[in-house]
């Protein structure tokens, strides 16, 4: 890093210093004090610098050096972010964890990637080639995946060597014809989008295996998805869940502002567990960023960016990325934080009146792109959102349910009946259902779109019916209604509850959440008939197919088991005469 | 020495500014002389060339522009040693007990770094409190912090008193070692919890802090910090499991209110400072187990809920920070039912962890949650009788609603020194929903009906 020119402090207010005497660029990282503690400028006033730090300032006094870097706030890509595990700021926390022990102290920089470990690069471009910014120059196996190595941004020219072979993310694999050396590592500023060629439609969906959100409320490669929710309602576990048995290739997580021990529940069981898909450890596509609530608050309000730059990166290579923010509540809150610090005029409820704009700029950095370098890659964002005291109405909650184009209400009525994922499903809602039906039409099944309507009218005229069944009880309804009631039942039993602690119930792939309703509905439809005919419905109601059904979802053989349901429930229904 | 300013020129509320000063840095300690000879103590909150603004702790009493202050060169630090088990001290660290001065064995920064998330074991050991609704359906493992959401009038101080006293982590001789902080309660509430420590004969192995409510409420900051300081050398310096008990973190937090607004920043919800989370986690986060570290510090923090209002900032940031809570229920505790513990609002986020075989019984995960949902399925019934009556249930439904009575009843309720045992417990929890027609356990794996279901048990 280029040296800049220094200053001193002039004052020091929490994580706000003020320093004179240096004239930085604005976001510009500074170095604070003897102990070089890392800040990020955010105002400047007449002669002065306003700092906001991202270490705790105790001990830090007026007349102390700062040093200004000459760069804003940037991370490195490169091989090695996969199975990693930053702060906010991109420290590698194993690392911090061997220069300082246990708790995390002050003033200790550590790079983003290892500097000493060897890649194998293999180049898909030779001597001669016209380069563009942002285009592969060649490979390298990382994790999971294959690691293409990109031009940066901006850089153009004509190969004058490459060469395959071992090489650290330091080292020159190659010049180009304008004397750039071309590394397998790059940086980029995290406040700034990286570029791409242009976004398409989000038309595929992003398969999570959790049959609530696949079926009704499904998201798409490149969407945005908003889950809010008081404490306790299973926020966590849900995006636990997603991260796990997502189809995207990476999953960045960010843990910004999250409890400590939780995060310790992600860096322990992540590493455990493996990839449905490649069977290779789940860490291999993943990138986790700790930033606990006790760690400082500028990196916290940072943490949000270092995620989204690195989603990015791997979007350019062509991959599908999913992007969990638990929370990007406590986000707003630093940055409410820091507002406030800094004296500006708050706008709702102590936020900055430029919370608005935070957010959709942050959610407009994800989207299916074709990028510069030819294939499409995709960043789809989940931001879990924790509203005061469940209330809705909140500044974070709406500002944010206006960008994104799903909404997963978790709920905690549903929690206390433990019906998990507490998804409530009359709350929640996805736009994307019509852009997306078309993809399961000629993937999945030709009448999803109909049996996913035909589930969700079935749940919304249990609702209705409720009302009436809260004054005058069930008994006093026609046998058709209560039929309705007990499919609706089967519905939220047996389908929408889904235990993400059961080896075999955690994830359902598409065809089997397709079967499943199918079945459900083919149980409904022959009930209806048994009704017409005259059968009570508690003949229907105790019939062994229907415990059988609620059960199959924790056999280690439901797809055989769902195959063979419809012909025994043909048979049991012939036996009431249907 | 340090150098003495008689440079005071304003006093505002718990906050002295002081102007001219040599450069001082942010956090350091300060005393300042009194005329009368009196010391107090402060910290620096904002220092510049110009001006130090210093916050008091004993409160602003008596300090006049002739005042000295001092600057002590370092941030504060709390003195610890071994011998620190059985004392009680002061709000801010001093003896209470007319004992000897504590001879540090370390001197400690009190506010503590935060524990690299990586260098964190998971918490998975289970503790027994002995108390089935916590035990069975909320479960406390160590290293967790598990607050107890109460409301005035409660009684969330006998709770804490008998986890204090019963709390075991199975197969384990250590005992817990208890760090109480007491923050502006009433002296009365104080005595009646250390007579239970000397009853029991728990203050051998307690440290105790008491910052009652007529101490100075900007101590009240201290209190706790200084708390986790000692909890933390004891945990991870002296090995041992601790348990923090904290109370009453609403008073601590109306003190943050109190110090905000005499710095006159902006608030925001309900006048609370903006940085109320961050500060709350600042003390919740410390604790937890570290790797290769045979210690722990598991906390338990109380706070009432003003007007029982689970959305009052204060229980709303709480909850967000802490793995979970107990909530105390006015409804059970007018029906005398002790301990009044809501269960349906209630949660434990570590339970999973801590749970199931090896830890207590492989089909814990399933009775508790059957006994949760079939709970919520009878209490839902009383609201219909309320309307129809009790005739117009089916007898499935009122099952159930006879289910809820007898959890509450049974389950629920247990006396003071009732110390179960997770067996006993969950052996409760399946006596209970015998009662239930076996086709309604749907939350109950096949095999474990077959095992522990009181019918399939007896033949």
């Amino acid at each position: 890093m280029a040296s800049g020119k220094s200053g001193r402090i002039c004052r020091v207010a929490g994580p706000v210093v003020t320093a004179e005497g240096v004239s930085p660029r604005m976001y510009d990282v500074v170095l604070v004090g003897e102990l070089k503690l890392m800040g990020e400028v955010i105002k400047l006033v007449g002669d002065k610098t306003v700092i906001q730090v991202y270490e705790d300032t105790s001990g830090i006094r007026p007349g102390e050096v700062v040093v200004d870097t000459g760069a804003p706030l940037q991370v490195e890509l490169g091989p090695g972010l996969l199975s990693s595990v930053y702060d906010g700021v991109q420290r590698p926390l194993p690392v911090l964890m061997e220069k300082q022990g246990d708790f995390v102290s002050r003033g200790v920089t550590a790079p983003g990637l290892d500097r000493s470990k060897k890649w194998k690069f293999k180049p898909t471009v030779k001597k001669g080639d016209d380069l563009h910014g942002g285009m592969i120059v060649g490979e390298v196996p990382e994790g999971n995946i294959v690691h293409k190595v990109l031009l940066p941004p901006g850089v153009d020219g004509k190969v004058t060597s490459i060469s395959e072979g071992e090489f650290t993310v330091e080292e020159p694999v190659g010049t180009l014809d304008t004397g750039h050396a071309i590394k397998l590592a790059q940086n980029w500023p995290v406040r700034s989008p990286r570029p791409y060629m242009d976004k398409l439609l989000p038309d595929i969906p992003l398969v999570t295996g959790q049959r609530v959100l696949d079926m009704l409320f499904p998201l798409a490669k490149g969407g945005t998805a908003a889950i809010p929710g008081g404490f306790g309602t299973g926020k966590t576990v849900t995006s636990q869940q997603l991260s796990k048995w997502s189809d995207a290739q990476i999953v960045v997580y960010v843990g910004c502002g999250e409890r400590g021990n939780e995060m310790t529940e992600v860096l322990t069981t992540f590493p455990e567990l493996e990839d449905p898909k490649s069977g290779k450890p789940l860490m291999g596509r993943t990138v986790l960023i700790a930033n606990t609530s006790n760690m400082p608050v500028a990196a916290r309000e940072a943490s949000v960016y270092t995620g989204i730059t690195i989603a990015e990166y791997y979007r350019d290579m062509g991959y599908d990325v999913s992007l969990m923010a638990d929370s990007t509540s406590r986000w707003a809150e630093a940055m409410r934080e820091i507002s406030s610090r800094l004296e500006e005029m708050p706008g709702e409820e102590g936020y900055p009146a430029y919370l608005a704009s935070r957010l959709s700029e942050f959610y407009e950095r994800c989207g299916r792109v074709n990028t510069l370098a030819g294939p499409t890659g995709s960043i789809s964002v989940i931001g879990a959102v924790s509203p005061s005291g469940g209330d809705f109405s909140e500044p974070v909650t709406q500002n944010t349910l206006r960008i994104v184009k799903v909404f997963w209400a978790l709920d905690s009525k549903l929690r206390e009946r433990r019906h998990f994922p507490a998804i409530n499903w009359l709350t929640s809602y996805s736009l994307y259902n019509p852009i997306l039906e078309e993809w399961y039409r000629r993937n999945v099944a030709e009448d999803w779109g109909p049996l996913r309507l035909w589930a969700m009218e079935t749940l919304q005229k249990e609702s209705e019916l409720q009302e009436i069944v809260q004054l005058v009880g069930s008994d006093a309804l026609p046998e058709e209604q209560r039929l309705t009631l007990d499919v609706a039942r089967m519905i939220r039993e047996f389908f929408l509850q889904q235990s993400a602690y059961h080896a075999v119930d955690t994830y359902s792939p598409l065809k089997r959440q397709y079967e499943y309703m199918n079945a459900i509905r083919h149980f409904s439809d022959l009930s209806k008939k048994a009704i017409s005919l005259e059968v009570p419905l508690d003949k229907i109601v105790s019939l062994k197919v229907r415990a059988d059904l609620g059960k199959l979802k924790f056999e280690e053989t439901i797809d055989k088991d769902l195959k063979s349901i419809l012909p025994e429930m043909d048979r049991q229904f012939a036996e009431l005469g249907v | 020495m340090a150098k003495e300013y008689h440079t005071i020129n304003q006093v505002a509320g718990p906050l002295v500014f002081v102007g001219k000063t040599e450069p001082i840095a942010y956090g350091e300690l300060v005393s300042i002389a009194l005329p009368d000879g009196s010391v107090k103590r402060g910290q620096v909150l904002d220092t510049s060339d110009d001006v130090v603004v210093i916050q008091v702790f004993e409160g602003t009493g008596g300090i006049d522009r002739a005042s000295g202050v001092k600057f002590l060169g370092e941030t504060i630090k709390m003195p610890v040693s071994k011998d620190m088990l059985g004392r009680i001290l002061s709000g801010s660290g001093d003896p209470l007990d007319k004992g000897p001065p504590i001879i540090p064995e370390k001197r400690l920064e009190i506010i503590g770094a935060a524990i690299n998330p990586y260098a964190r074991d998971n918490p998975q050991e289970f503790i027994q409190t002995g108390i089935s609704s916590i035990d069975g359906m909320n479960t406390l493992v160590r290293g967790q912090k598990l607050p107890i959401f109460s409301g005035s009038g409660l009684p969330h101080n006998d709770i804490a008193l008998q986890i204090a006293r019963q709390a075991k982590v199975l197969g384990e001789k250590d005992e817990f070692a208890v760090v109480f902080a007491a923050m502006g309660i009433t002296s009365e509430e104080a005595q009646y919890f250390m007579k239970d420590f000397e009853r029991t004969g728990a203050l051998k192995k307690a440290v105790v802090f008491l910052n009652l409510a007529d101490d100075p409420a900007i101590e009240r900051l201290l209190t706790p910090r200084l708390a986790l300081t000692t909890a933390e050398y004891l945990a991870f310096d002296l090995d041992m499991q601790v348990l923090v008990i904290l109370t009453d973190l609403t008073n601590y937090c109306e003190a943050l209110r109190q110090i905000g607004a005499a710095r006159e920043e902006v608030p925001a919800r309900r006048g609370y400072p903006g940085y109320m989370y961050t500060d709350l986690a600042s003390l919740y986060e410390r604790a937890g187990r570290i790797k290769g570290k045979k210690g722990s510090i598991t906390q338990c923090p109380i706070l009432s809920m003003p007007g029982d209002d689970i959305t009052h900032p204060i229980p709303d940031l709480t909850g967000y920070i802490t793995e979970g809570q107990i909530v105390a229920s006015r409804d059970l505790h007018r029906q005398g039912i002790y301990p009044p513990v809501a269960v349906e609002r209630s949660l434990s986020r570590l339970m999973g962890q801590g749970i199931g075989p090896g830890h207590t019984r492989e089909d814990h995960r399933a009775v508790s949650d059957q006994l949760y949902a079939a709970y919520a399925e009878g209490r839902d019934f009383r609201g219909l009788v309320a309307i129809v009556g009790k005739e117009a249930l089916s007898d499935r439904d009122r099952k159930f609603l006879d289910f809820a009575a007898a959890f509450e009843d049974r389950f629920v309720r247990q006396s003071k020194d009732e110390d179960r045992t997770i067996q006993q417990t969950l052996d409760l929890g399946w006596e209970l929903l015998s009662a239930l027609p076996v086709d309604a356990l749907t939350k109950i794996d096949r095999k474990f009906i077959e095992k522990y279901h009181p019918m399939n048990r007896k033949k």
